[in-house]
């Protein structure tokens, strides 16, 4: 694919963000896309987000599951990065500000030192971790009806819209992270639940891999970035008017309330 | 327990006799009798108790199963069931299990009672359970079903004894004030592979109120949850199924972790 393609592709996805509306899926014009081409895409739309004034916040994984990895047959998570403008602050969100949003129950970890190399390890990563904190990731496909492939999702910057934080932030080495319970729930009750080893059989086995995929690009995790983990829950939808919170065990709780 | 026992009760827990005797499954008293009723389905079940008891056997708990809102759904029904722990259902924590006990088993990582208060209903909340509990433990139920391919209805598990083979607990016990049930992380392995995760609020949204439910519950039959009984009080995941040869684990949140092996036949 040459770089006018790439660049064309990335601008594409980027205006359907903008004018928060659902597009035809990239693999249908281009069936033959790869993994590699793929994050192509998603540098140029990173680049294009950068030169638009926003920010990184940092990295985060998707696909993370294994019943989501099974689904889309592949044996390594995903991943996208997080913008300064998707983070809300306070209890509320629009719905109109999205397309077809879903919301995940996940923990970030929030990076004191930098994380470099192709073997980073559950250790280093747990050493470099300054502090984790419980978030609500909402994830809100460009594509009609959240309908992709690998190569599609991965170019659409892994569905990246929107993330609420906690507001408790604690050293990760008090905790047992993949045994912390999660429960998501939609006025009061239970949509889905989970332990922290739903993810990759804990969570900061998904920063570690992070680490390691963008270590064979040549990058890496900085300090100071703050990173989602992937779901501890599947992605649920929600409506205006709904109350959505999570209830991590012993780190907090996020909540917000969905406008039109 | 029921002095009298129908005849219908005797014929039916004779049929389902079969299958332990036969060590095969049988067609599902549904099946037999398409219009048994809950009631007469822990009829029953209280028969076959009954015999088992008569033969020597000792009732050492109870546990509560069609916990989850999915199994639930999978049966049709908005309430969970019961069913009675005797003595030789007992696995010590990391033992083996020998296969030919079992028929067609499934493995459920669950959050296990231990009463220090008797608890009588029709009243008690979800609060006096966790005010009558000595301690909490790390428990893996082995559930099975004498019901050829799992092709129960509700009528046929309750009779079933709802479906309870074996259980094992494991960890250490924990004050129940000392933590909080409702969001107490398990991860469930097999063979060292992360099966499925759950929470505490898995069960009816609460452990505690699972029991709750079962000391409401057994106040219709007239019968009272002892100190000391054991109360497996619903799986926090999906059941998973059991082959010869493998090995189970789950890690609760604060209360560690359990095990058992079976045997590769």
């Amino acid at each position: 694919m040459d770089t006018a393609t790439v660049k064309k592709i990335a601008k594409y996805l980027h205006l359907a963000e903008l004018e928060k509306r659902e597009v035809p899926r990239i693999t249908l014009q281009y069936p033959e896309l790869s993994v590699e081409e793929a994050y192509e895409i998603q540098e140029h739309l990173v680049q294009i987000k950068l030169e638009h004034g926003h920010n990184i916040v940092g990295p985060k994984m998707g696909l993370t599951s294994q019943a989501k990895m099974k689904q889309m047959g592949v044996d390594e998570p995903i991943y996208g990065y997080v913008f300064d403008h998707m983070v809300k602050s306070g209890q509320e969100i629009s719905l109109s500000d999205y397309i077809h949003p879903k919301v995940e129950a996940e923990i970030a970890f929030i990076l004191g030192k930098d994380l470099e190399g192709t073997n980073v390890t559950i250790h280093q990563v747990l050493d470099a971790t300054e502090y984790i904190t419980p978030a609500l990731e909402i994830i809100d496909s460009r594509y009609e009806n959240f309908n992709f492939t690998l190569p599609d999702v991965i170019a659409d910057n892994a569905s990246s819209s929107g993330v609420l934080f906690g507001t408790l932030l604690q050293p990760p080495h008090k905790l047992e992270l993949d045994l912390i319970g999660v429960t998501l729930l939609i006025n009061g009750h239970t949509r889905d639940l989970g332990a922290g080893a739903a993810v990759l059989g804990h969570p900061a086995k998904s920063v570690a891999m992070l680490a390691n995929m963008l270590g064979r690009r040549g990058l890496k995790l900085k300090a100071g970035q703050v990173i989602l983990t992937g779901g501890i829950t599947g992605a649920i939808q929600f409506e205006a008017k709904d109350t959505v919170s999570a209830k991590f065990a012993g780190i907090g709780s996020v909540d917000f309330v969905v406008k039109e | 327990m029921h002095d009298l026992i129908s005849e219908k009760a005797a014929r039916f827990s004779a049929h389902l006799e079969q299958a332990e005797l036969m060590g095969q499954g049988v067609e599902p008293l549904t099946s037999l009798d398409p219009q048994i009723t809950i009631k007469e389905a822990y009829e029953v079940q209280l028969a076959t108790i009954q015999k088992k008891l008569d033969t020597g056997r000792r009732v050492v708990g109870k546990k509560i199963g069609l916990t989850s809102i999915a199994m639930q759904k999978l049966l049709g029904v908005d309430q969970p069931d019961y069913g009675h722990l005797l003595d030789d259902m007992v696995v010590g924590n990391g033992e083996t299990i020998s296969f030919s006990r079992l028929l067609q088993p499934k493995v459920e990582g669950e959050i296990a009672f231990v009463l220090k208060r008797d608890l009588i209903g029709p009243n008690v909340s979800a609060l006096d359970v966790i005010l009558a509990t000595d301690f909490v433990l790390p428990a893996l139920e082995i559930v099975d079903s004498r019901v050829k391919d799992w092709q129960i209805k509700l009528q046929d598990t309750i009779a079933d004894n709802a479906s309870s083979g074996l259980f094992v607990l494991g960890g250490k016990p924990v004050k129940p004030t000392d933590i909080d049930l409702t969001q107490i992380g398990m991860v469930l392995y097999r063979n060292g592979e992360i099966m499925n995760t759950g929470v505490g609020a898995a069960a009816l949204g609460n452990p505690a109120a699972c029991v709750a439910w079962l000391a409401n519950k057994l106040f219709e039959f007239g019968i009272i949850l002892r100190a000391g009984e054991v109360i497996l009080s619903g799986a926090l995941s999906a059941a998973v199924n059991a082959e010869p040869g493998d090995h189970f684990s789950a890690r609760l949140a604060h209360l560690g972790e359990v095990s058992v092996h079976f045997n590769p036949v």
